[in-house]
């Protein structure tokens, strides 16, 4: 009978699928950050590419404490191998991994990212400071030494020099690692400025001026256009790639680029990471040599190829010092 | 009418006349009523239609010119002084198949760590006025070309030394420069390509270098994020493919039996009311919670591999299970008793009168249903992004427990890539042809529901 066979044929596909957990995985698995997915993607993809003895590693996204959540999900072939991140790893999420029995976690620091302040290019031309950013999206603000609930509408009610604006700010939601670095470069800065306490530097408005966008960079650039006076937080790479519909903003006086970024002087810039499980290199091939390629001249030194996809590279001794880090196989430390 | 029979008695002079009046008005008033609803009936659909075109109309115009993308021919010389590294190992120079395997391997790695890019620049050079820089060169072309160009010589090592022709296709920001896609007025601090990329391009169109071709590679690529000019939909295929596989095997012969066992055998009892008011309530369940519960199940429990194909078809296949017992039992219930009475009535049993008699009868109806049920499964996203279909794979997944991506999922992630000038409408190709394959499922089923139905 035609149905039988189909029904064996069932029996057959889900038995098998039962066993096939045991078998070994051959293919390294990358998730987290969305911040560094395009580049682990790139070079995922050109390790494929240069290294024939390897398959092109898997990158998932997740976002950075997704990413966590699975890499310290334990040691074998079905979780992952490298977990990146747009922030270090907590005190919290090493503890949860040493109890599920991932101990060697190894960190590699891979370049910078520049968060910047963009616009629709049809409006005008902000210069802000952390005080601006703060008093535009705090729920209370200083007025004349009293704390009252923010009466702000417009930009320039703020500071004269802005432009006479709708305040309207699109940032990321607490599921980004770049709202961590959000809050403590800019929002904490200005808040402490004007001698802020802890709840008042994290209470932001509620009158829909704030918008917070759990999704990725795209969808805050969809607002942005729906509603142009808005003023958006992007990636430096993101706003790199659509420079023909977004204006960037100036951050204490200086304009964010490659350079900035790089040598410091653009005061909101993170590292970028990845963690590499220990205890997987040697089990899934090609960990060791994935790192390495990760790190030589061609993919995250300068002039290479992440760095034309909107990577702030490293200087060659602070990569060369990463690398021998992860060779040593140095433990990374609770902070 | 019940008004018009308890209204207060009129005028005893007038009675005729005035019901006559009442009926000639409420004729004309309900002769009204008709047409208006007539009226907003055909709005209605016009309505619709006119959604419908306005879709499609926005999706083609954005989506076609995306399958035509710039590329340049220039002649290639495949330098054995930057090349060459030795004949390829051949099976018969060694005693077993694992030294063989080994040198080939080696033979493979050699030829990775050799400089294409330097080829390529030079075949560029040569139809440019001026020598540009390799950096300038770099960002015109799609960088995996010169991984094609590797393997055109690894496939057929007897090209090195020789000179041929080589269709480069453009990069992803030169092709949106060369469609217009981007403001060309713009300055050049808000462009991506300089000053000097933009003149060679545009040299490169006036002699005829570049042109518009068919990027058949759009349907043999897999994604790619270093090269995205050169991105394609072939490993997202092949996962729906493998995952329509699982769904087929799995929902079908569950799904088909457990609708004969509840339509044919199943006593009639408050159980069997219970699980049909069950299954009926499965179909309507939102496809994120089957998302959900497969990444309970089968990752976390199971511990089957993340963005495997297997698990997305386990997935998809709960989800299409109540479509297809529901559908199956409409069609079981339609076939005449008569059937099973004169089966009954010639000795038959009753596992003979369904599996020799009722089956054959309904089978065309499953098929439809079955097909109905995989294209909608196959434009499914959400419960495939909990089980770690997103992720981003390079390669065109051979078997079941391989990491892949879907169709759908791909539209997802082009359409949250950050190039946006260039995944605009290469999104909308991807709908193109995830749309298309509905229409041909859809209308494979139309054809065998026609063709092979039987009316009673």
């Amino acid at each position: 009978m035609n149905l039988k066979t189909l029904g064996v044929a069932a029996l057959a596909l889900a038995t098998t699928s039962t066993l096939a957990f045991a078998q070994a995985r051959d293919t390294i698995q990358v998730a987290g950050s969305s911040t560094v997915l395009p580049f682990a993607s790139i070079v995922a993809e050109e390790f494929g590419n240069a290294f024939p003895a390897f398959n092109t590693p898997v990158v998932g996204s997740g976002g950075t404490g997704g990413g966590f959540r699975q890499f310290c999900e334990g040691v074998g072939p079905n979780t992952i191998d490298i977990a990146n991140a747009s922030r270090p790893i907590s005190a919290a999420e090493i503890a949860t991994c040493n109890t599920n029995g991932v101990n060697q976690i190894l960190e590699v620091q891979f370049g910078f990212d520049g968060i910047v302040f963009a616009t629709s290019t049809s409006q005008g031309d902000f210069a802000l400071t952390p005080l601006h950013v703060f008093k535009a999206l705090a729920a209370q603000v200083p007025v004349d030494g009293v704390w009252v609930a923010n009466p702000y509408t417009n930009w320039n009610q703020i500071d004269p020099a802005l432009p006479d604006q709708a305040i309207t700010l699109v940032i990321p939601a607490s599921n980004h690692g770049t709202r961590e670095v959000f809050q403590t470069r800019v929002i904490d800065a200005g808040c402490h400025e004007v001698g802020g306490a802890e709840a008042q530097c994290t209470t932001f408005r509620t009158d829909g001026r704030v918008v917070e966008i759990s999704g990725d960079y795209t969808e805050t650039l969809a607002r942005l256009q729906s509603a142009p006076a808005a003023v958006g937080v992007f990636g430096l790479s993101f706003y790199e790639e659509n420079r023909d519909t977004l204006k960037v903003a100036s951050v204490s006086g200086i304009v964010p680029t490659l350079e900035t970024v790089a040598d410091g002087t653009y005061p909101v810039s993170r590292p970028l990471y990845f963690y590499v499980k220990g205890e997987h290199i040697g089990v899934i091939p090609g960990i060791a040599e994935f790192v390495t390629y990760f790190l030589s001249d061609e993919m995250a030194g300068p002039g290479g190829f992440l760095q034309d996809a909107g990577l702030i590279p490293e200087p060659d001794d602070v990569r060369a010092a990463a690398l021998a880090g992860f060779e040593a196989r140095t433990v990374v430390a609770p902070r | 009418m019940a008004d018009v029979a308890l209204a207060p008695s009129p005028a005893p002079d007038a009675p005729r006349t005035r019901s006559a009046d009442l009926i000639a008005r409420s004729l004309s008033r309900r002769r009204r009523a008709e047409v208006r609803f007539r009226a907003y009936g055909l709005a209605a659909v016009i309505a619709a239609i006119a959604f419908v075109v306005f879709l499609f109309w926005t999706i083609l115009q954005s989506g076609l010119p995306a399958f035509f993308q710039a590329a340049m021919t220039v002649e290639v010389t495949l330098d054995p002084a930057v090349i060459d590294v030795g004949p390829r190992p051949v099976r018969a120079d060694f005693p077993n198949e694992a030294a063989f395997a080994a040198a080939d391997l080696a033979w493979q790695t050699a030829l990775a760590g050799k400089n294409f890019g330097s080829l390529i620049e030079r075949a560029v050079n040569a139809v440019l006025a001026t020598p540009a820089s390799s950096r300038d060169i770099r960002a015109i072309y799609a960088s995996n070309e010169r991984f094609r160009l590797r393997d055109m010589v690894a496939a057929d090592p007897g090209l090195i030394g020789r000179t041929i022709p080589f269709t480069l296709v453009a990069s992803a920001d030169v092709d949106v420069w060369f469609k217009g896609n981007i403001d060309r007025s713009l300055p050049e601090n808000q462009q991506q390509l300089t000053l000097a990329q933009q003149q060679i391009t545009d040299a490169m169109i006036a002699d005829g270098t570049m042109k518009s071709v068919f990027a058949s590679w759009i349907f043999t690529n897999v994604d790619s994020r270093s090269s995205p000019a050169t991105a394609g939909l072939a490993g997202a295929f092949m996962g729906s493919l493998f995952m329509m596989l699982v769904v087929i095997a799995l929902s079908v012969p569950i799904g088909v039996a457990g609708a004969i066992y509840l339509e044919e055998f199943a006593p009639k009892n408050r159980i069997t009311d219970l699980i049909e008011v069950n299954i009926n309530n499965l179909a309507a369940v939102p496809s994120i919670v089957f998302g959900l519960l497969g990444a309970a199940v089968f990752i976390n429990a199971m511990h089957l591999p993340l963005s495997a194909p297997i698990v997305g078809g386990l997935v998809l296949s709960l989800m299409t299970l109540p479509t297809i017992i529901i559908a199956t039992r409409g069609v079981l219930r339609a076939v005449p008793p008569s059937i099973r009475e004169a089966a009954t009535g010639l000795g038959a049993s009753r596992v003979q009168v369904v599996f020799h008699h009722v089956l054959p009868l309904v089978i065309p109806g499953i098929l439809t249903a079955t097909i109905i049920g995989v294209a909608q499964a196959l434009g499914e996203t959400a419960p495939l992004l909990l089980v770690g279909m997103s992720a981003f794979v390079a390669n065109i997944p051979t078997g079941l427990f391989d990491q892949s991506t879907a169709l759908p999922v791909q539209l997802f992630l082009w359409q949250g890539n950050e190039n946006r000038n260039f995944f605009e409408p290469r999104t909308s190709a991807a709908i193109i042809v995830l749309l298309g394959l509905m229409i041909l499922l859809n209308a494979l089923a139309i054809f065998l529901r026609q063709r092979f139905q039987t009316r009673w």
